[in-house]
């Protein structure tokens, strides 16, 4: 990752020198890059509400389950190495013991005084984070699955995107705080969310609608991957939740809604109209152009992302390339056909879908 | 025309019958084994075909795992195609557990529970013939998918929807093919071998007892099959029920799981898992019933407390029956569904706790003696106990909202069906091997076999904990560098080539004992359970004359006339 810690120095510096006054300083802070990579998706280290009400009542039950390992390990050692049989035996037999009334009613009581206490725990911790009343701030969000993409809406907002989800960070103070409500569909198959440092996992079954929801308090890029197999590329259905700054996601949602401009140069202009005319537009949706179809993601800010083909590889312009020349290079099986574009044909495209920011 | 003799022999007082005549266990031909294979009935040689066959499948099954543990070694690894992936974990998941699991387990039973109770056969010994072959059958029709799968125009392929295979992944809009149909078909017969087994079993314990033996002087071994025979025959029906609905939404527009025709993707949870929980308890029960066997021999000691260790197994079967959507507690259900199957699991705890602890009393004051079996079962007691400590884990609904579908899960049913039933599986091998072959199994290589398996069983499961609890979710072919599971993937795949030399070890045991190992003798182990009162191997009739019993050791009473067990039950 130490290209990326290099980049975030060099935005870093850009963005001191020319201030907020720069375009791009203030694209890459809309993207999120800037922002610590949380990769390693600890269940152990929460930086969530929801998330951090699972761990404390995982430690509840690791404490407990950890000392009856060693109280029972260390009885399972000791009655192996006493009663082995030893050497010097005279090969008689040990007196025969049928049972125990009172030592199997004691072991018998203590397991389920355990259990109870555990019940007490675990039922609450259920119900505490299962039937939280929804806050009046929260932001709405519908998260669709696909083979094997994730589409993301804001109902509220009006915004469309794919495979990462931005939210604003909210507070600890419950007077600020803003969580995020998150809607689950699907459009094919079982999906299932899962960002293990801002909550537990949740399906996304068809036909269904299930809800979940977040409190992220720390900013950051916080990885994912689809949780219940859905097929072929299962495992390049990668979600990445972004949390803002309160400010910077407003800048998000300004960026989003700003219109997309219009496509300048030729290659841009020979780019667009390959791409209405090459049936990308069946599937896929540009703004108000006519391009809008709804089998793929929705591309009207795809500059916008840090990645293409739900996390299979980073959304830079060797990838891009790679991707529209044939996706099936990048991630086999993937619903989106080889379109079998000339090589200038691609060069355009992709000059046109690089406008779309 | 001769003239038909009218004079039979007259009867003398010192006519001697013909000696019955051994036809099961003299080496002829080939073609005379494997007819006398294809046609026998004896539930001995059925057992013995039941556990073979498992250990063939087993390893066909154990080398798909390998292949998915290569492919797990490196990030963005490219050695196997993502369906190539997908196919090995599904065909290694349904292959373990209905080729693998239930015929080792059903092998076990028929070989000795006739023995165990006094028998002469099984209940039902051409249903018993039935039960085997349409097993044989159903893991063969499974397999030929790879040849057969999407239909003669293309080259062949695999299920590939995981061995739960949930809907609607398996509609035909996104199972193409017939690949699908392949594993319904097999599963469908798989079933319909497993229940007429299980009615055999269940028959046969009721109906064949010897004298004397009432159900309070079963051993525990018999006992546990008998709760197992009623188990499958719940159990395993829903699962028939499910695939033939699949059956009639992929070729008939009905549309049960259908949901794109208003089906319920989560209808086949339900069925499935209804199934699929009692169906762990189905395979880790014959392992309790190994180690109940084992553990009083091995310790010179009577089962401690064996009214209680009945209770707990009919307790345990009891509450399998209402905890199947432990599974589910990801797919939406309201909070007081999750809080009710929450505590019912939890409450398996309880049956299973007095299990463990009720082992560790037999072997306390005893003299344990560390032969291979019981080698064995203390490695499945250590194991199963963390198995069963993560199960509580996973018991707690919110936790297991963060640990479902990870490699945390994964780790836990390995450590359950690997740490808890095939080292049983093992012990009993190891501890009946004796009496089916009448020779000794080579304790040098059972060691070999025993430290190499262990150390690597523990290498390739253990750390997969870790990977899950670092958001590693099952059955993905791929991951990118640098989020924390390079190394845990590593050492589990270390693992695995430790493990293989370990089972390699187990078969030259297997083969070079039959050839070379010393003479058993009818008892090795001085044990006291009625299978060790006729000869190794025992006749085709089982018992010169069927014997009668007076208390649960009935060997133990032979042995030790001055102070015997039914002064004492």
């Amino acid at each position: 990752m130490g290209n990326v810690n290099f980049q975030n120095c060099h935005r870093f510096l850009v963005a001191a020198v020319l201030t907020f006054l720069s375009p791009a300083a203030l694209m890459a802070n809309v993207s999120g890059s800037d922002y610590p990579m949380r990769k390693v998706a600890d269940v152990f280290a929460p930086l969530s509400l929801p998330a951090e009400m699972i761990m404390s009542t995982a430690m509840v039950v690791l404490w407990i389950t950890l000392g009856i390992f060693i109280v029972v390990t260390t009885l399972l050692v000791y009655i192996v190495i006493r009663y082995r049989q030893r050497p010097s035996d005279d090969g008689s037999e040990p007196p025969q013991v049928y049972g125990s009334t009172n030592i199997e009613l004691a072991w018998t009581v203590i397991p389920i005084l355990i259990t109870v206490v555990l019940i007490l725990v675990t039922s609450r911790t259920i119900g505490e984070i299962q039937n939280k009343a929804l806050s009046g701030n929260a932001l709405q969000i519908r998260l669709v699955g696909h083979q094997w993409w994730w589409e993301v809406n804001y109902p509220g907002l009006g915004i469309i995107t794919a495979n990462e989800i931005h939210v604003p960070m909210s507070d600890r103070d419950p007077a600020k705080s803003r969580p995020t409500h998150i809607e689950l569909q699907s459009a094919d198959v079982i999906h299932s969310f899962w960002v293990p440092q801002l909550a537990g996992k949740t399906d996304l079954v068809p036909n269904r609608t299930n809800k979940t929801w977040i409190e992220p308090f720390e900013t950051g890029v916080y990885f994912g991957n689809c949780a219940e197999y859905c097929g072929t590329q299962h495992a390049n259905m990668l979600l990445r939740v972004i949390v803002h700054t309160p400010e910077d996601f407003d800048r998000w949602v300004a960026a989003q809604k700003a219109p997309i401009p219009a496509p300048a140069t030729p290659a841009e202009i020979e780019g667009e109209r390959l791409f209405y005319a090459t049936s990308c537009i069946n599937c896929h949706k540009v703004g108000d152009s006519i391009a809008q179809g709804i089998f793929g993601p929705d591309l009207s800010k795809l500059m916008l992302r840090q990645t293409i083909g739900a996390g299979v590889a980073p959304l830079d312009d060797k990838h891009l390339w790679a991707w529209v020349k044939d996706p099936q290079e990048l991630k086999v099986g993937c619903l989106m056909p080889d379109m079998q574009l000339l090589d200038a044909e691609v060069d355009s495209i992709v000059a046109y879908l690089k406008t779309l920011k | 025309m001769k003239p038909v003799a009218t004079e039979t022999p007259a009867v003398e007082e010192d006519y001697e019958f013909p000696a019955p005549q051994k036809v099961g266990h003299e080496r002829g031909s080939l073609t005379r084994i494997i007819q006398e294979l294809v046609f026998t009935v004896d539930h001995k040689k059925l057992g013995l075909m039941y556990i073979g066959a498992g250990l063939i499948f087993f390893v066909v099954a154990g080398l798909m795992a390998t292949m998915i543990r290569a492919q797990l070694f490196f990030p963005d690894n490219t050695f196997l195609a993502p369906d190539v992936f997908n196919r090995f974990f599904t065909m290694h998941g349904t292959a373990m557990v209905f080729l693998v699991g239930m015929p080792i387990i059903f092998g076990f039973a028929n070989y000795l529970v006739p023995l165990m109770i006094g028998a002469r056969d099984m209940a039902f010994p051409r249903l018993n013939a039935f039960g085997f072959w349409a097993f044989l059958f159903s893991g063969l029709l499974l397999y030929f998918s790879y040849l057969g799968g999407p239909g003669l125009y293309a080259a062949g392929s695999a299920p590939d929807v995981g061995w739960f295979a949930y809907s609607p992944l398996t509609a035909k809009a996104f199972s193409r093919g017939t690949s699908t149909d392949y594993w319904t078909l097999s599963l469908l017969l798989g079933g319909i071998a497993s229940i007429s087994t299980a009615l055999n079993i269940i028959v046969t314990i009721v109906c064949y007892r010897c004298k004397g033996m009432t159900l309070g002087r079963m051993p525990l071994f018999v006992w546990l099959y008998l709760v197992v025979g009623f188990l499958v025959i719940i159990a395993v029906p829903p699962l028939t029920a499910c695939q033939i609905m699949l059956m009639l939404d992929r070729y008939l527009g009905a549309a049960f799981f259908d949901t794109q025709a208003g089906g319920s993707a989560v209808l086949w949870q339900h069925f499935f898992w209804i199934f699929g929980h009692p169906e762990v308890y189905i395979l880790i029960l014959p392992g309790f019933a190994i180690a109940s066997e084992v553990i009083p021999v091995f310790s010179r000691k009577p089962i401690f407390g064996y009214p209680i260790m009945v209770a707990a197994t009919v307790m345990i079967a009891f509450l399998s029956l209402g905890v199947w959507a432990h599974h589910m507690f990801t797919v939406g259900m309201t909070s007081l569904g999750n809080t009710f199957f929450a505590i019912s699991t939890m409450l398996i705890a309880i049956p299973t706790g007095i299990k463990i602890f009720n082992w560790l009393g037999t072997m306390y004051g005893g003299k344990i003696r560390f032969e291979l079996p019981m080698m064995f079962c203390i490695g499945f007691l250590f194991q199963f106990l963390i198995a069963g400590l993560t199960g509580v884990i996973l018991a707690v609904a919110p936790f297991t909202w963060q640990l479902s579908d990870s490699y945390f899960v994964v780790a836990h049913f390995h450590y359950v069906l690997i740490g808890g039933l095939l080292y049983t599986v093992f012990a009993g091998i190891y501890y009946w091997y004796p009496k089916a072959l009448g020779k000794m199994p080579n304790k040098r290589l059972g060691l070999l076999h025993f430290w190499l398996f262990t150390i690597g069983f523990h290498l390739t499961f253990a750390p997969q904990h870790v990977s899950g609890l670092l958001g590693m979710p099952r059955r993905i072919f791929t991951y990118e560098a640098g989020r924390g599971w390079e190394i845990w993937n590593q050492l589990s795949t270390i693992g695995v080539l430790i493990q293989i030399p370990g089972i390699l070890f187990f078969v030259i045991n297997l083969l070079y004992s039959y050839w070379k190992g010393k003479p058993a003798g009818d008892d090795p182990w001085d044990a006291w359970t009625l299978e060790w009162a006729t000869t190794s191997p025992p006749a085709d009739y089982n018992f010169a004359t069927l014997p009668e019993v007076k208390s649960r050791r009935p060997l133990w009473d032979l042995k030790h006339p001055d102070d015997p067990d039914w002064k004492y039950e």
